[in-house]
């Protein structure tokens, strides 16, 4: 019997919304080649690297040193001498560049539009406090991240949302369609998670570090309708596109705030029920990302529950998976990925006063959006047939006063 | 204040870009192949989307095609078209540009950007 194969949906499903840009036949076409381009690479391409490793560099390397590769490091300075893994990744780096440009001419030909759009959603809100005098982390401006050409906090023009825009259009490109047709699955597997496992925990005020345009804090506002959430990111870019977006599809009770995550006074001392970051630590700095740490233990109250959305850490993994999951490091711009995943965690969320004792790892999963990946006769429920994203959450409880005089004892 | 979308849509993202394979220019010829291959999908999908309406409505024929002559205007559009096309192809060399000029202005290399980060 012949192989049926997967597509992955067309671009026209991903979920708009107001704000969202306008897209006509030929750049949803070069979007549809993209997603394909990046399927193709991670089903057909990606794993001829492992076998290139397997059957050719390593037993080389074995040859000349009597032992395997020991270190990612090592694995990278032997594979890229290799042919196919430079091929690989001349095309994965091309791709995230083609993708760039194509989410970019789709939002600067509109940009004028999408400002006007915005403005009218944002204007004389006081749920958007943006600050111009805020200074920049030299972390987000170093490098424009992930190869995005002015990253988050660029503006082209005054009141500019084309980052966030570029960013919102995009991201179902590069994700395949896994995380949603609103590219929110992070957030729905984070509240999924709550309501199942955490039933009686109602926060009434959530924060969210790092927000970009809000993709996972508003699931997270739309499952606690009640909950007053503060959403900050230092970049006015992202926060104008991710306000106008959450008015746009009707989530009133987020505030976003410019600000920055390491020093947050303006917040009081235990005023948060849950604190939330979503595929934010990896892009901080080793001086930073204690402090905001530091600054999520101060501000949650006691009982309070943090939570963080990351890959999970390398630490017990292969060298080989290691060096693959260390690709982005060296070579998509991403220059603290792989410090931050080497750090111990467990020990730096320890010496913010959430002990060890109350910190916890779980594995969540995006579940499939079934309006975009339409169900099969095929499918059975337990089979997602990879499509669907899956993440680690790193948790932490606050302790109570009681647990911690328990502890003290 | 304007903006050229065509060459900031292919703007370089600032940093070092890493070249993999052995040569340089090999490289920047695979980039500039990738995206023609992409431009000749975009192509494909919209004469699959006029065929597939034409054959449903049936309100002319392909011999019409053979045949049209572009008015001013339509021949001014396909012109820009043209202009944007090729940016997008040329991405690589637009971007090699940018990367002498970000060197001579001080940008750190990725290896000094990491010690930098992470100390
Ligand atoms: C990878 S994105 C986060 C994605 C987002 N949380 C989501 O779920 O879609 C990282 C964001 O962190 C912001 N950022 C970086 N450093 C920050 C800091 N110190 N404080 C607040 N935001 C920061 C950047 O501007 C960027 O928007």
């Amino acid at each position: 019997m012949s192989m049926q194969r997967k597509a992955p949906p067309t671009w026209d499903k991903v979920g708009k919304h107001a704000l969202f840009p306008e897209a006509k036949h030929d750049e949803i076409a070069r979007f549809n080649f993209l997603a394909n381009l990046n399927m193709h690479l991670s089903s057909d391409v990606i794993p001829g690297v492992k076998e290139a490793y397997d059957g050719r560099a390593r037993p080389q390397f074995f040859a000349q040193h009597g032992r395997d590769p020991e270190t990612r490091h090592e694995v990278r300075a032997l594979m890229s001498e290799d042919p196919y893994y430079q091929w690989w990744s001349a095309l994965r780096r091309s791709t995230m560049e083609m993708r760039q440009q194509a989410g970019r001419s789709l939002v600067l030909r509109q940009m004028d539009k999408l400002n006007k759009v915005a403005a009218s959603f944002n204007e004389g809100q006081d749920t958007l406090q943006l600050n111009d005098d805020l200074p920049l982390p030299n972390y987000v401006t170093i490098v424009d991240t992930h190869c995005m050409p002015g990253s988050y906090h660029t503006a082209e023009v005054d009141g500019d949302v084309s980052a966030g825009a570029n960013y919102d259009s995009g991201i179902f490109v590069t994700t395949v369609g896994q995380l949603g047709s609103m590219t929110d699955g992070g957030g729905r597997a984070i509240s999924d998670w709550l309501k199942r496992d955490h039933g009686d925990f109602k926060p009434q005020r959530i924060l969210d570090i790092g927000c970009t345009i809000g993709h996972n804090i508003v699931p997270l506002a739309q499952a606690f309708p009640d909950a007053e959430v503060i959403a900050v990111d230092v970049s006015a870019p992202v926060l104008r596109y991710g306000h106008a977006r959450a008015k746009a599809l009707g989530v009133n009770n987020i505030t976003f705030i410019q600000a920055n995550g390491e020093s947050l006074s303006d917040l009081a001392n235990e005023s948060f029920d849950l604190i939330t970051t979503s595929m934010f630590l990896h892009e901080l700095s080793t001086q930073s990302m204690p402090k905001i740490l530091s600054e999520i233990a101060r501000l949650l109250k006691p009982g309070g529950l943090s939570v963080h959305l990351e890959q999970p850490q390398y630490a017990g993994r292969p060298v080989f998976e290691q060096f693959m999951r260390d690709w982005d490091t060296w070579n998509n711009n991403e220059p603290f990925w792989g410090t931050m995943h080497d750090v111990d965690l467990e020990a730096m969320i320890g010496n913010t006063g959430l002990p060890e004792s109350h910190q916890f790892t779980v594995a969540v999963a995006a579940k499939v959006d079934e309006s975009i990946f339409p169900k099969t006769e095929h499918d059975s429920d337990s089979e997602d047939f990879g499509r669907a994203a899956a993440w680690n959450v790193f948790g932490a409880w606050k302790p109570t006063q009681s647990t911690k005089q328990e502890s003290a004892a | 204040m304007s903006v050229d979308h065509i060459t900031d849509a292919g703007k370089k993202a600032k940093g070092d870009r890493p070249y993999f394979l052995a040569s340089e220019q090999t490289e920047q010829l695979m980039n500039i192949t990738m995206a023609l291959a992409q431009e000749l999908a975009v192509t494909r999908e919209r004469m699959d989307t006029l065929e597939r309406l034409l054959e449903s409505a049936s309100i002319f024929s392909r011999e019409d095609i053979e045949s049209y002559v572009p008015d001013s205007e339509a021949a001014e559009q396909r012109q820009l078209w043209h202009q944007e096309y090729i940016a997008r192809i040329l991405r690589i060399m637009q971007q090699s540009r940018e990367a002498i000029k970000e060197k001579q202005d001080g940008q750190p290399s990725t290896e000094d950007v990491m010690k930098d980060i992470s100390s």
